[in-house]
């Protein structure tokens, strides 16, 4: 019985494979864009940087049509609730990419309105840094992000449930937080010339 | 108290109007804002806005982070023309010192603050374009913004968020290959100029669904509090270039551009013929900048010395140590100020005190877009959905300076 | 930039008001009961057809400070851009001024503002509730005795895991 060569024109694959190769390069962004960063994502769907490139072109601002959602900007404590909800409304498989300081960990922000990170609330799959992070780094990330899906996804959305991915990163563990010193401290004797009094 | 979503109760007798929510996320791009629309079939006959969904505490900042570093949040306010509100603040803040800077440093603060404007106005306008259907004005307007962003880069390092003024002076100084950047713009920008007229102007469906749409007559404009291209639209001849002029605009030779019809047509309009005086007043200031030192000298006790005046003189040297060591720095009167510029949206002011110390008591910011917003209610009565996109472009409400 | 013209006008009308000058900024300060009297004769008879802004600044900790709200109204004129700034002292409890909604429409906003980051309250306004922060927040954040990051508010959310959908 003679096995027949594969013609040229015929690849085989696993399927988890080819699921996960069609995923990652028809990501369409779901852009949560709130403040800077918006703009920079943008100047990323703009002609000089472009996003249509890797295939999410489509910018849907639907959460039900969309697969990942990009956090541009500071998320202020009345958005957050918006967020989640916007989360839920999409549907599985979805990553999110957190841009920017302001959605990574609250950024210059560090006030009583600002969240200090949404990974506090939500699932984050890459983080970008910058304030605002520039184009190119955007589109690394959407790069380092198709690796990822690529290196993890399943059809059965297996890889959303396993306990070493579930376990908090270090970075998350919660830090104690001390109140941001004054800049000028009203006690030193050098303090000739100030109005300031310690609040009592 | 009136409840949270309604504004007028006796609406709520009338119960075949149908409340649509405008919600904080949209895919119009003015960011975080929401409206809630009371619609009677397709006609507007309420519009209340609810809006803090990017408060971030602008103002609280103030209070802790000292003159020369809250410029960096100030970068955030207005986010597509930063340097405008960079050069607002220490405008406000050199008020309050008294502190004269040099001419150079006037006119350089002249040229990056209309570079910003044609920034704003391009995407101002593009956006404007982009949610009422028109996309290659947005990518083109969008492609020149990208040649601002070079400039900007090589000027202070960062694309945008430049916090490109200091106390005193400047981050740093212009160099030549930033002026040669800047004439090359402008060599170039004036084909992309006439090639975005071309595309809108006399676009019978752009001119169709804004002109006679949100209309602001004069006395509303005056009444609500107004400026900048929205109260010019209107007929308001008040530009606080011409009306207290500040730093050099004096000596430039510019127009102050108005409309009479106050319609989101005019507000378009009046934004295109300001990028072209901005390009005229940059020309002017790059043909004509004078030389000299970008920083005031070292009695003011403002601005970083350089390492010759450290070195070699004894004021330089006392200036060093005041502003490096902790617990010093300059000291700042007791009193409190306003100064406002003529920043792309309207009058941006900022209402310092002093206390003191080289940290603000108090830093309020009079944001354009938070006064223009409330006048949104009373422009959208009466006419349909789709005109709320537009009328929302030609107020040019930025999220981060309505909420702050 | 207030002309000495306005200020004869001013004193002939209205008698002696403290007024004080600094680096070209004319401040006049007002009781909150002459408030809507002499709003309402800069704005028709001198023309001060432009409220600029309406802010507040909290003086707990500043050194001899006798009241605790200073509100500000910044008036212009669009004819001849002559400025004037307006102060008005209040004080806990119950800070309240009368709104200047009547004469200005733009004053709304800006009041609303006021109230919700200071608590000060606004006598006559048509639409007296927090503009900023959401309806259920309780303290009023500018003040001086709120801490800057917030009393936890910022982080009273549940938590999505990647598990729940």
């Amino acid at each position: 019985m003679a096995v027949e060569p594969l013609p040229d024109n015929v690849m085989v694959t696993k399927l988890d494979e080819l699921a996960s190769w069609c995923r990652k390069n028809s990501l369409w962004p779901m852009p949560f864009a709130t403040a800077c960063c918006g703009i920079e994502l943008m100047a990323t769907g703009a002609s000089r940087h472009d996003i249509a490139r890797f295939g999410a072109e489509a910018f849907r601002f639907s959460p039900r049509q969309c697969d990942l959602m990009i956090v541009a900007g500071r998320v202020a404590m009345k958005m957050l609730p918006v967020l989640q909800r916007i989360w839920q409304q999409m549907n599985e498989p979805k990553w999110c990419i957190s841009m920017g300081a302001c959605a990574s960990t609250g950024g210059v922000f560090d006030t009583y309105a600002v969240v200090q990170g949404i990974d506090r609330f939500i699932p984050v799959d890459m983080y970008v840094p910058g304030c605002p992070p520039r184009p190119e780094q955007l589109i690394q990330s959407i790069m380092d992000l198709q690796d990822k899906i690529q290196r993890e996804g399943t059809i059965g959305g297996a890889e959303f449930d396993t306990a070493q991915r579930q376990a908090p990163k270090r970075a998350l563990v919660e830090l104690p937080v001390y109140g941001q010193t004054p800049y000028f401290n009203p006690n030193s004797p050098l303090a000739r010339n100030v109005a300031r009094r310690s609040p009592s | 108290m009136a409840t949270a979503i309604e504004s007028n109760p006796s609406s709520s007798q009338q119960d075949y109007l149908w409340t649509l929510n405008f919600g904080p996320q949209h895919p119009a791009t003015h960011t975080t804002l929401r409206i809630v629309l009371k619609l009677d079939g397709e006609r507007v006959v309420d519009a209340v806005p609810d809006i803090g969904y990017l408060h971030s505490g602008f103002e609280k900042l103030g209070e802790y982070l000292d003159y020369n570093q809250y410029v960096t949040i100030t970068d955030r306010m207005n986010y597509i023309s930063p340097v405008a509100n960079n050069v607002a603040w220490h405008g406000a803040v050199e008020k309050l010192l008294g502190i004269e800077i040099t001419p150079r440093c006037k006119y350089i603060r002249v040229i990056v603050a209309e570079l910003a404007r044609i920034s704003d106005h391009l995407l101002s306008c593009g956006a404007m374009g982009l949610d009422t259907g028109a996309f290659t004005f947005f990518l083109y307007a969008f492609y020149q913004r990208e040649k601002l962003y070079d400039i900007f880069e090589t000027m202070s390092g960062q694309r945008f968020h430049p916090s490109y003024t200091r106390v005193g002076g400047l981050m740093y100084d212009f160099t030549p290959i930033v002026i040669e950047k800047i004439r090359e713009f402008l060599k170039n920008f004036p084909n992309t100029m006439d090639d975005l007229e071309k595309l809108l102007n006399r676009n019978r469906i752009f001119v169709d669904r804004t002109k006679g749409v949100g209309v602001l007559s004069k006395e509303d404009a005056t009444n609500f509090s107004a400026a900048g291209p929205v109260a010019r639209a209107s007929g308001v001849p008040r530009d606080l270039r011409k009306d207290e002029p500040y730093l050099a605009y004096k000596d430039f030779d510019f127009q102050v551009c108005c409309a009479t019809a106050g319609d989101c047509f005019a507000r378009y309009y009046v934004r295109m013929a300001e990028i072209r005086e901005s390009l005229k007043i940059v020309k002017q200031a790059l043909d004509n900048l004078p030389a000299g030192p970008v920083n005031v000298g070292v009695d003011e006790r403002t601005t970083l010395p350089t390492k010759q005046q450290v070195y070699n003189s004894i004021e330089g040297t006392i200036t060093h140590f005041e502003l490096v060591m902790l617990n010093r720095g300059f000291t700042v009167p007791t009193e409190e100020t306003y100064a406002a510029t003529e920043a792309p949206n309207g009058e941006l002011g900022f209402y310092i005190a002093g206390d003191g110390s080289d940290v603000a008591y108090r830093a309020r910011s009079r944001p354009p877009s938070f006064i223009h917003f409330g006048i949104f209610p009373h422009l959208i009565r009466g006419h349909t959905l789709s005109d709320v996109v537009a009328v929302l472009g030609s107020l040019n409400i930025i999220a981060a300076e309505l909420d702050r | 930039m207030t002309t000495p013209a306005t200020l004869e006008a001013l004193k002939s009308q209205f008698g002696e008001l403290a007024t004080s000058e600094f680096r070209g900024d004319t401040r006049l300060v007002l009781s909150a009961a002459q408030l809507p009297d002499v709003m309402g004769w800069l704005k028709n008879n001198r023309r001060f057809d432009l409220l600029v802004d309406v802010t507040c600044v909290d003086y707990l900790n500043f050194r001899d400070a006798t009241d605790r709200y200073g509100l500000v109204y910044l008036l212009a004129n669009t004819i001849t851009a002559e400025r004037i700034t307006v102060r008005v002292y209040v004080n806990d409890p119950n800070p309240t001024v009368p709104s200047m909604t009547m004469y200005w429409q733009g004053a709304n906003w800006l009041e609303r503002e006021c109230y919700d980051m200071f608590g000060v309250e606004f006598a006559g306004h048509p639409d007296h509730r927090r503009i900023l922060m959401p309806e259920e927040f309780t303290a009023f954040p500018l003040r001086k005795d709120y801490p800057m990051q917030g009393r936890g508010e910022r982080h009273n959310f549940p938590v999505l895991e990647r598990s729940d959908a």
